[in-house]
């Protein structure tokens, strides 16, 4: 059974952030508010790595995801003055909405299944490959490690940023060139 | 987890050890938290009769001898004052900012070596944490100024994503220096890794760039566009009174001296010095060093004026990232050659160790990477003085055309 150690009360406080972070996000109607939420949100998700003995991607998580990625945010809502008042309901979403409820009950269920089903299979010891930080630049790039993920990784960053400078591209350029 | 000190006492007396454990751990973090909080109390007193000395006032000196006791005073008036806040802010994140900005610098302060013996945590990512955890100032600030609801407040919050975020890039170049020499990015190894040698003598250049970005971060002048007095009244603290505007100021006074600190980790030796080595001399030394880049950036403060966002701008995307990377670049490059000749200390692995090295081991690498520093300073500081006697040149230029003009009329 579950053990009440310290280390389980700063999980069940992480987890509140993670998914209360989350809650706030979706349903904050204010979206500079929505922002603050998802940076309570990624806080929590950092504590996890904390507790799983991974320290280096903790303070990548809060460097990166609250203190870049989070930051450009606020700064685009601030811009964008009027999305602080969102008034629109969409209320037609109903298929993805439903998706999504199936997504996450295979998830739930894929997830807490083994770990309570008591299967030792799937009850996975810490990855011994990651000790410390040169362990984890050796993992990245060597070919044993995880190169293929990391290269495919990247592969889908470039794209995501050339579908943002499609999608963002004005259309009346080109016709005012002609 | 290790069980010693204070946590064993306590288990020996009956406590559970898990709660031992965590109540000396608790305790530890309380210690570390109240050393910045009650030096920030001094800082402001030092700052204020600084800058009246260099602007030829006598500073505070009415409350207690030489005006000791008036930071107290400050902060009972402070405490006691009409808390307000406006009708139409966000008063959750109104709230919340404040906290957040003075937390942003005390958690600093959880990674600061003072004595061989006494520190918060010994973190293997110390440089990565101070760097994460500085970032979250740029967020109080930004949540400040829009929560607040003024025009100023957002003028000024608009100020700090460009400024901070884009000084963000030469400070951490910068940090990898030592980072690099020390082979390590726990604080503790760096300090350990200038027993022999301080960075400073290594990377007098890394420590300058280093310098001048956390002034710009900590928004002093010639940086201080976020809360421009004359442009935007206050910037993003305009609409804050009593102690929460208390606290945004306490924070901002309480980085400068954390900047000094960190600049005594990383560059000037931490708590090493020629001759005496105790430990709570350690700790004396560390606070003497780190007074001496405090003072320089209040006597920058108190005499520069301000710049203009686009100056600002231009000098860190055109001059400070650009030479902050070159000084990577040379250093590890040079590091490698060095290694090759064999004038680096090594240990059995290979691998560069300095924490067990003489001065005199020392000395060959560090005059190769002082002179290397100095001849990568000498082209631009020779570009910059001629780019500066051009601009005044044109504008002399400038400035007689338009005599001549008005003449003619």
């Amino acid at each position: 059974m579950i053990q009440f150690d310290f280390s389980t009360i700063a999980f069940f406080v992480f987890a509140v952030l993670t998914l209360g972070g989350a809650l706030g996000v979706v349903t904050n109607r204010n979206l500079f508010r929505g922002t603050i939420w998802l940076m309570v949100s990624l806080f929590g998700v950092a504590g996890f790595y904390v507790l799983l003995s991974a320290p280096f991607l903790a303070a990548v998580q809060v460097l990166v995801y609250i203190g870049a990625i989070a930051i450009l945010f606020t700064f685009a809502v601030m811009l964008t003055r009027s999305l602080t008042r969102l008034n629109v309901r969409y209320t037609r979403l109903w298929p993805s909405a439903l998706g999504a409820v199936l997504l996450f009950a295979m998830l739930v269920i894929g997830v807490i299944w083994p770990v309570f089903g008591g299967n030792e299979m799937y009850s996975l010891p810490l990855s011994d490959v990651v000790r410390t930080t040169s362990d984890l630049g050796v993992a990245l790039v060597s070919g044993e490690g995880y190169v293929l993920p990391f290269e495919v990784a990247s592969l889908l960053l470039t794209g995501a940023m050339i579908g943002a400078i499609v999608i963002a591209r004005d259309a009346d350029e080109e016709e005012l060139e002609q | 987890m290790d069980c010693t000190g204070l946590c064993e006492v306590l288990t020996q007396g009956g406590t559970d050890p898990g709660l031992a454990q965590f109540l000396s751990i608790l305790i530890g973090v309380v210690l570390v938290v109240s050393v910045p909080l009650v030096t920030v109390i001094f800082l402001i007193w030092i700052e204020r009769k600084i800058a009246a000395r260099i602007q030829d006032r006598i500073g505070p000196n009415r409350v207690g001898p030489f005006g000791l006791v008036q930071t107290f005073a400050d902060l009972i008036k402070l405490l006691i004052k009409e808390d307000i806040t406006p009708a139409s802010a966000d008063r959750l994140l109104y709230n919340a900012a404040p906290i957040l900005s003075l937390a942003a610098v005390a958690l600093i302060w959880a990674v600061v070596p003072f004595t061989p013996y006494h520190f918060g945590v010994d973190l293997e990512i110390g440089a990565l944490y101070f760097v994460a955890v500085a970032s979250l100032g740029t967020l109080a600030i930004m949540t400040a100024g829009w929560a607040s609801n003024n025009k100023y407040a957002l003028l000024g919050a608009f100020r700090v994503v460009a400024l901070l975020v884009s000084y963000e890039i030469p400070l951490v170049f910068a940090l990898l220096v030592p980072v690099m020499l020390a082979g390590s990015m726990s604080m503790f190894d760096i300090v350990n890794a200038q027993a022999g040698m301080w960075f400073v003598f290594m990377a007098p250049l890394a420590m300058l760039l280093f310098f001048i970005s956390s002034q710009a971060e900590t928004g002093r002048a010639p940086f201080d566009l976020i809360e421009a007095e004359s442009e935007l009244v206050a910037g993003f603290n305009i609409e804050y009174s009593g102690m929460k505007f208390g606290m945004f100021f306490a924070a901002e006074f309480l980085h400068v001296f954390t900047n000094g600190v960190l600049i005594t980790v990383l560059f000037l030796g931490g708590w090493y010095f020629p001759g005496w080595q105790m430990p709570l001399i350690a700790f004396m030394w560390l606070g003497l060093k780190a007074f001496i880049p405090y003072f320089i950036s209040l006597w920058i403060r108190n005499t520069v004026p301000r710049l203009r966002i686009d100056q600002v701008m231009r000098f860190n995307w055109f001059f400070l990232v650009p030479l902050s990377i070159v000084n990577v670049l040379v250093l590890a490059f040079l590091v490698m050659i060095l290694k090759e000749i064999g004038w680096v200390p090594v240990d059995e692995t290979g691998a560069m160790a300095l924490a067990d090295a003489t001065f005199i081991e020392l000395l060959p690498m560090t005059i190769v990477l002082f002179i290397s520093n100095v001849l990568i300073c000498l082209p631009i500081i020779n570009r910059l003085r001629r780019t500066g006697s051009d601009d005044r040149v044109a504008d002399e230029q400038r400035a007689q055309h338009a005599i001549a003009h008005a003449a003619g009329d």
